[in-house]
């Protein structure tokens, strides 16, 4: 559900979301150099991949939303990846809308984003434990508030739905506490196998 | 997937003859007037007009049904939420539960709205190939670097689709099966990690391949697209449509 279709929003929110989205892009274009072109998009295609796949969780199965991974791995270059994302997921499959892109660019990629920027000195090789504590916990964050703002835009452009949200977003705790241990598990393999991946300075590419 | 291989296969449709760039943006125009439509009466035009073009398009029935199923899923449980929670004169109590006629009436508008708008984006946008909606996105003046990642992706999608196919199968060779513990979790963050190791690794051979032909940024982007009278018609139809729906709606 973090993919609102066409035609929910309200005018103004998607103006605002849009605008919020653009500069999130641009500040995102401004950190590509001609090295990092490759490297965003073969990490947007895995991401795309990842998250694009179903993982059973009891009964019924769920799609991780790692939007805190994709800000660890690519710090502002997260909102043009994601952005490739969404536009090949709407593109193929139909989640989402066209003109809520800027909507869902900003809910899914600026909490990972902002988090990532918050856990990122703490994360080092020779604290992997406390490291994946600190990645997983702004996974599960990232998830929540990503929640929360789609439930935000949506109260904001049709007020009668408030109520209902709450019970929507209770739907996202358990995704945030997969998405948690996903994450710490990717931090500790890549501390282990590729540790400049996700280590302070060398997020990847030539700047944050 | 569609990607570029599927694009010469592709049949032409008859709205394969305006400029993509055209597509895009009275897919667009049109989305944006949907939102602010509140008559049923307009909408349910809206949609009859985004089931001709669908029709237009040549997009097997099917295909449709399965994109507007999808669409109204996010709907429903706004829908049963909707008339049940606004907090609006009731028409219709059944104990603690209370219809109400006002939150109906959104959700019927909301849903007509939703419909109309996913049956104009799909003959519209939805069938073009990625690749030439990437080329089409740049010539609309979308940063170069950006419509070069987008064009990078779909290029290495498919490969890295069939490196996770790979780790899927070794995966299952050694005997994992998915279940609700925290093994599954760990297998899968490995999983992840092993990929976004290998495109890492993958994207730094692209690079050093690039860089060897004297790659700077950017690729021409050729087409053999023009904007044509069909596009100008198209336009000022899609204009006149929109005006005289938003003026229709204020009446």
């Amino acid at each position: 559900m973090a993919h609102i279709p066409d035609g929910v929003l309200s005018l103004p929110v998607l103006a605002a979301g849009t605008l919020a989205g653009v500069g999130g892009l641009a500040l995102g274009i401004r950190r590509l150099t001609d090295r990092d072109i490759p490297r965003t998009a073969l990490l947007a295609a895995v991401f795309f991949i990842a998250s694009s796949q179903a993982f059973s969780l009891g009964p019924t199965s769920v799609h991780l939303l790692l939007g805190g991974l994709t800000g660890l791995v690519l710090g502002w270059k997260a909102f043009p990846a994601i952005f490739v994302g969404l536009l090949l997921q709407t593109l193929l499959f139909g989640f989402g809308g066209l003109t809520t892109l800027g909507v869902d660019l900003v809910n899914m990629a600026l909490p990972g984003v902002l988090l990532a920027a918050v856990v990122r000195p703490f994360i080092r090789v020779d604290r992997p434990a406390r490291s994946a504590a600190f990645t997983g916990g702004a996974a599960a964050l990232a998830v929540v508030i990503t929640a929360v703002l789609v439930g935000v835009e949506i109260a904001l452009s049709e007020p009668a739905f408030a109520p209902a949200l709450g019970v929507m977003a209770a739907a996202y705790l358990p995704l945030a506490g997969i998405e948690a241990a996903v994450t710490a598990f990717v931090t500790l393999y890549l501390l282990k196998v590729k540790p400049e991946m996700i280590v302070a300075p060398a997020v990847l590419g030539t700047a944050i | 997937m569609a990607t570029d291989a599927a694009d010469a296969a592709a049949p032409t449709s008859r709205l394969d003859r305006l400029d993509t760039r055209t597509r895009v943006i009275v897919a667009v125009a049109l989305v944006l007037t949907l939102v602010s439509l509140r008559s049923w009466v307009l909408l349910s035009a809206a949609i009859v007009l985004g089931l001709l073009l669908t029709g237009f398009a040549g997009i097997p029935a099917r295909q449709t049904l399965r994109r507007l199923l999808h669409v109204e899923g996010f709907l429903l449980i706004l829908f049963v939420a909707l008339p049940l929670t606004t907090r609006l004169p009731p028409f219709l109590e059944i104990g603690p539960l209370a219809l109400s006629l006002p939150g109906l009436e959104r959700a019927v508008t909301l849903a007509l709205r939703i419909t109309a708008a996913a049956l104009v984006v799909l003959p519209l946008i939805s069938d073009l190939t990625p690749i030439r909606l990437g080329h089409a996105l740049g010539r609309l003046g979308l940063p170069p670097r950006l419509v070069q990642v987008f064009l990078f992706s779909i290029r290495y999608i498919e490969l890295l689709r069939a490196e996770a196919r790979r780790l899927h199968d070794a995966m299952r060779l050694r005997g994992f099966a998915p279940r609700t513990n925290l093994h599954t979790l760990k297998s899968y963050g490995h999983f992840i990690g092993q990929l976004l190791v290998r495109a890492i690794e993958r994207a730094e051979r692209v690079n050093e391949a690039m860089r060897c032909r004297g790659f700077a940024g950017r690729f021409p982007l050729v087409t053999l697209e023009r904007f044509g009278t069909a596009d100008v018609g198209v336009a000022g139809l899609t204009v006149l449509l929109a005006a005289a729906a938003l003026l229709l709606d204020r009446l």
